[in-house]
């Protein structure tokens, strides 16, 4: 009989990290195609699709500048909980909270200045979601609530929220009958690029994402969450106040996912309308493992992913088939991260089972 | 009285799908492994159930096909989970993207289309018994298969030798390797026949409950599930109890819309996310004062059989 045996790896080879997502990427990618392929859709033509409706036109260039900006900011909300093994999947609804908070800002707060606005609107927006996030975190400090659970829960009640916004109190009177809120003034809109969609929102990501990688690479605080991460008896010995720094990521993760909702609303929509979170907040989520939760990667890896999900839209367009379809591609690349992350840790030896002496079984 | 009976058994009936999920997970988590892809599993699920039910015109097959199914695709986690000793949360979230993308896309074909699903049936005598009767005993066999399974569980997980080694392999695996279990056959065994429940409870949503396919029809029961373990305290029985208590409070939105509530659907329809958080929170209140609540205790620590001295 054949087992396999796994030997911890000493070394940690550097050309690994960047193999790694790729390997991972690339092994997703054709277990993906033979599906397609088993199901009865050509591969290369769906692949072939993706990547014209990516690149094929700068139309496909900006739509995936301008997915990769929530997508960045939702999974730089996830890394950060990610570093010290807070289970935060929750910037979907934080991100909603964002939007939410945006457009009351908008709604009842307005002044005719952009700079006021934009100051109000990013408050509001990241208090909002800062506070969505921290009561799974204040749970889960405070009486160890699993915050998988209560994160995701948030969601559903977020989206419900939302949507109660959007078919109640604030639907626009002139949308006959549509359900989206009315569309912000000029003053409450972001600046954008030419005649594309890509929008200011891009500054903030990249923002966040260079405060990200000072504060977790170089800051002595971005030193303390990893200690609790990676060994939590030592954080508490160091005297590192656990419960503290859970509330502290989990807010600080809402507040950057609610800015996402914020740059998509004053950026890109100019109102709110019924599925506008586009399930970025779940996107963020492998992005975040993608880019091995390093800060810098992130924006590039929210690039990669922006291509798929540009190209899903062409995939629904010239080939007929659902949107959902490039979910397969990222729960493969997902399982294949994870996958080589493992075959990174260990040495996979293949042993021979009781053909040799007993010891060698174990 | 005749207000709360039909309330009741809606609650049970649409408890259903849900119960079967969260017994699937009692099992898998009772062994160590959590899969938090369930909502993946009863998709892919809900969709093999249509889709055999729809070819052979027999509910009973399509939900075989729907636990088969689940099964299947549970293996990825479980291979990467057990074998691989991968990150469990993100191997789950993996899973549910997978297998809602799977669904729809299989699904496609079959948008539309109608089946006639199964015929409920009233047990004899059980069903006269006032109260008891219309809300228990007036419901379609597979409510019936659930009541059977809560009951052989409970007996399973805390009776036989079987129960007492597949909780010895989630408590300490090491002890259990010890006394010349298999560890990693346990755990593949319970994970996969915990994602076949799954997968029943996304075909009786599918086949039963919904008759028709809808892509994503399971919208967040899976993930309920998942939390129901919790609240049931990794016991079949207690399971159950929250599962209708979910069923129950999903009927009431719905009958309060049909109604004409002025109270929105959307904020309704928050009520049960909310309550999830609440039962939750008291829960590990609960725990945190030391009360003993059968969380097994290598839930989502991988075995790595080397690891020996």
């Amino acid at each position: 009989m054949i087992r396999l045996k796994f030997e911890p790896r000493l070394d940690n080879p550097a050309w690994m990290n960047v193999m790694i997502p790729v390997a991972a990427v690339l092994t997703g990618l054709f277990a993906g195609g033979v599906l397609f392929a088993f199901l009865g859709v050509n591969p290369f033509r769906a692949y072939w699709a993706v990547l014209v409706g990516a690149f094929g036109s700068t139309y496909g260039l900006s739509e995936i500048v301008t997915k990769a900006i929530p997508i960045t900011l939702t999974a730089l909300a996830g890394l950060i909980c990610y570093r010290m093994l807070i289970w935060n999947i929750g910037a979907e609804g934080q991100l909603c909270l964002g939007a939410i908070a945006t457009v009351a800002v908008v709604r009842y707060f307005y002044v005719d200045s952009r700079i006021a606005m934009f100051a109000l609107m990013f408050l509001a927006a990241a208090l909002a979601g800062g506070v969505w996030g921290g009561v799974s975190g204040f749970l889960k400090a405070k009486w160890n609530v699993n915050e998988t659970i209560t994160t995701l829960m948030l969601n559903y009640v977020a989206i419900n929220l939302s949507e109660y916004f959007i078919y109640g109190p604030w639907k626009d009177p002139m949308s006959m009958g549509f359900p989206f809120t009315p569309n912000f003034p000029p003053a409450a809109r972001f600046w954008v690029f030419g005649s594309t969609r890509i929008h200011g929102g891009i500054f903030i990501a990249l923002a966040i994402t260079l405060i990200f990688q000072l504060l977790l690479k170089r800051s002595k605080w971005g030193y303390e969450i990893r200690v609790i991460g990676e060994n939590p008896r030592a954080a508490r010995y160091a005297g590192i106040n656990i419960a503290k720094n859970i509330l502290l990521v989990t807010f600080i993760g809402g507040a950057v996912a609610g800015l996402a909702g914020m740059s998509e609303m004053a950026g890109l929509h100019g109102r709110m309308s019924r599925g506008f979170s586009m399930d970025y907040g779940y996107t963020g989520i492998i992005v975040a493992w993608l880019a091995r939760l390093s800060p810098i990667y992130v924006p590039l890896v929210a690039f990669l992913m922006g291509v798929l999900l540009v190209g899903g839209d062409t995939l629904q367009v010239v080939m007929g088939l659902p949107h959902a379809s490039i979910k397969i591609l990222q729960g493969l690349i997902l399982f294949s991260m994870i996958g080589a992350e493992t075959l990174s840790r260990f040495r996979i030896r293949i042993v021979r089972v009781g053909l040799r002496a007993k010891g060698e079984e174990n | 009285m005749e207000l709360i009976i039909p309330i009741l058994a809606a609650a049970v009936r649409s408890g259903t799908p849900i119960l079967y999920a969260t017994l699937g997970e009692v099992l898998s988590e009772r062994a160590g492994v959590m899969n938090l892809g369930l909502e993946g599993v009863m998709l892919t699920g809900a969709y093999a159930g249509f889709a055999v039910t729809k070819a052979t015109g027999d509910p009973w097959l399509g939900l075989v096909a729907s636990f088969f199914a689940g099964a299947a695709i549970t293996l990825i986690h479980a291979f990467l989970c057990i074998t691989l000793m991968c990150n469990q949360v993100v191997s789950g979230l993996a899973l549910v993207m997978t297998g809602y993308g799977l669904s729809a896309l299989l699904g496609r074909s079959i948008i539309g289309e109608t089946i006639s699903g199964m015929a409920s049936w009233s047990i004899p005598i059980l069903s006269d018994i006032p109260f008891f009767g219309p809300v228990f005993f007036q419901h379609n066999p597979m409510v019936y298969v659930s009541y059977l399974l809560v009951v052989f569980l409970c007996w399973f997980i805390f009776r036989t030798r079987w129960g007492l080694n597949l909780r010895a392999v989630g408590e300490n695996p090491r002890a259990a390797d010890a006394m010349g279990l298999s560890v990693t056959k346990i755990r593949y065994l319970y994970t996969l026949v915990g994602g076949g429940l799954a997968g029943v409870g996304g075909g009786y949503l599918s086949v039963v409950y919904a008759q028709m396919w809808i892509e994503g029809m399971t919208s967040g029961r899976g993930w309920i599930a998942v939390a129901l373990v919790i609240f049931g305290l990794w016991n079949p029985a207690r399971a159950a109890f929250g599962a209708y208590l979910f069923g129950g409070v999903e009927a009431l939105q719905l009958r309060m819309q049909a109604m004409g509530s002025s109270i929105s659907a959307s904020l309704l329809l928050t009520l049960p996310y909310l309550m999830t958080i609440i039962v939750l929170t008291v829960v590990s209140i609960r725990a945190g004062k030391g009360v003993k609540l059968g969380t097994p205790a290598a839930l989502s620590v991988p075995f790595r059989r080397e690891d020996r001295d």
